[in-house]
């Protein structure tokens, strides 16, 4: 699944502006950064609630595919301005965590392996 | 490849700016040539490591050593120390604050995560002197 596809599939809105399409190789959704250290690989897509400027610097690390943040929730001018300088791709959706992770699973992104 | 060796301090507290540590080494194998699953694995030991320093010490530093043949990551501080390491080594075992845990840091899996992605790990510590990790990632 293409990140495009995502976007267009969630309605999810993107707040980084355009970007370079690339492949969702996995998915998760986790909260405790460490936990995502440990799954994640890259081109992985990660949702969590988290908005603090850690999110941006695991996710640059790991080279994920996207961020998603669910619920709404608002994230800070100055986080946004650090997932673009680090080229990050964030979503924000209305839809739950869990919601995006079954729309993910829906159509073909396996849950990540343990790394 | 000569060796090539460089240094990062690492201030305790300062939540706002970890990560940036790790995001330049990170940079500097990638330019090097490094094989991308082997950055991976020194960014995740450099990302923890760099979090804990932040978290948990009085302030340290993170040192690199990269030859041809292998990058060497060692985490040093000067304080407060680890007072049982078999416990600091269980997954899920933190003594974060709930502030540090409300960010989704303290879960425990820093240490955890260091020694499975490291080839080799390698960690002393004294209470009231400080805590010494030494990883080892083979090219």
């Amino acid at each position: 699944m293409l990140v495009s596809e995502f976007e267009r599939l969630s309605g999810a809105a993107c707040l980084t502006g355009a970007y370079d399409d690339r492949e969702i190789a996995c998915g998760y959704t986790c909260d405790l950064l460490s936990h995502v250290m440990g799954r994640g690989q890259a081109d992985m897509a990660w949702i969590t609630v988290q908005t603090h400027m850690n999110v941006i610097a695991v996710a640059a690390l790991m080279d994920f595919a996207c961020v998603i943040i669910p619920e709404g929730l608002p994230v800070e001018a100055a986080i946004l301005a650090k997932a673009k300088e680090e080229g990050i791709i964030l979503f924000s959706s209305g839809q739950t965590a869990y919601a995006l992770s079954a729309l993910l699973a829906q159509n073909g992104v396996l849950s990540a392996r343990k790394g | 490849m000569e060796m090539l060796k460089e240094s990062y301090p690492v201030a305790a507290n300062d939540m706002t700016c970890a990560g940036d540590v790790a995001a330049k080494i990170k940079r500097r194998i990638k330019q090097l040539g490094v094989p991308a699953g082997v950055v991976r694995r020194v960014s995740v030991c450099t990302y923890e490591a760099e979090i804990n320093l932040v978290i948990h010490s009085c302030g340290g530093r993170i040192d690199l050593e990269i030859t041809e043949e292998h990058i060497l990551v060692h985490v040093c501080d000067t304080g407060p120390g680890i007072r049982d390491i078999d416990k600091a080594m269980t997954e899920g075992w933190s003594t974060a604050s709930s502030a540090v845990r409300a960010m989704g840091f303290g879960a425990g899996m820093g240490l955890p995560n260091m020694k499975r992605n490291a080839d080799e790990f390698a960690i002393t510590s004294e209470v009231g002197v400080g805590t010494d990790i030494t990883m080892i990632f083979h090219i």
